[in-house]
């Protein structure tokens, strides 16, 4: 049986959204799939050594779970987003899921091959050393002749 | 029934406990059996899958103390 593959475009920086590419790519190589993920725009923000800054926010997000129905006008107040995230994050430990940091270490475990899109590196001004060690950098044509391998091919 | 090694992924959520049981098996021989504990219900279908795709035996799912064991033979 040959070898399944999987490519994933990952464009949000958002906790919530973080987790679908991480997710599904540890998921994939443990089946034994060999996975790329493609990080462009937000997405960059998950190859950040440091993703405490990664956070989610009531605002424009209707489907949030609340502990008490809020008006919108409420989340818009300082310190919000800032309590939304540590919620979030402490509900997630309880429930046992993994945070970003394990789940990318168990990617990269894997061998989940990361590209960063250089273009939005020079766009938002990255350096290098922001991002974590072990990954690589490339552009949408290095993206297109793996992702047109493959089985299946996510845009996230 | 009789096993080489247990994982325990009581308490983690997916997809920990698949990702972990992959990891688990890395370092055993073709033919060993590794016992799975979970308590994430998804881990019953996830497992199966697991099996099916990786050409491991699933060889038994059941409960035990509220629990899902699995016995996983390695291919």
């Amino acid at each position: 049986m040959a070898t399944k593959k999987m490519a994933i475009i990952a464009t949000k920086g958002a906790l919530d959204m973080a987790y679908p590419p991480l997710i599904l790519a540890s998921t994939a190589a443990a089946l034994g799939w060999e996975v790329q993920i493609f990080f462009t725009f937000y997405g960059l923000q998950l190859l950040r050594k440091d993703l405490s800054g990664i956070a989610i926010s009531p605002i424009g997000n209707p489907a949030m779970p609340m502990p008490v129905p809020m008006p919108v006008i409420v989340s818009m107040l300082p310190g919000m987003e800032a309590m939304a995230t540590s919620m979030m994050k402490a509900k997630m430990k309880k429930k046992g899921v993994a945070s970003l940091e394990e789940l990318r270490a168990l990617c990269q475990e894997a061998e989940v091959k990361f590209i960063a899109c250089q273009m939005t590196v020079d766009l938002f001004e990255f350096e290098k050393s922001d991002f974590i060690d072990g990954i690589e950098y490339g552009g949408a044509a290095t993206f297109m002749k793996f992702a047109g391998e493959t089985d299946v091919c996510l845009f996230i | 029934m009789n096993y080489d090694k247990e994982f325990d992924a009581s308490g983690l959520a997916c997809p920990l406990p698949i990702v972990k049981t992959k990891k688990s098996l890395a370092d055993m021989a073709s033919g060993q059996v590794l016992r799975v504990i979970a308590t994430d219900p998804g881990s019953v279908c996830d497992m199966q899958a697991f099996a099916d795709a990786t050409g491991n035996t699933l060889l038994e799912s059941g409960t035990e103390n509220n629990k899902f064991v699995f016995f996983v033979k390695k291919a």
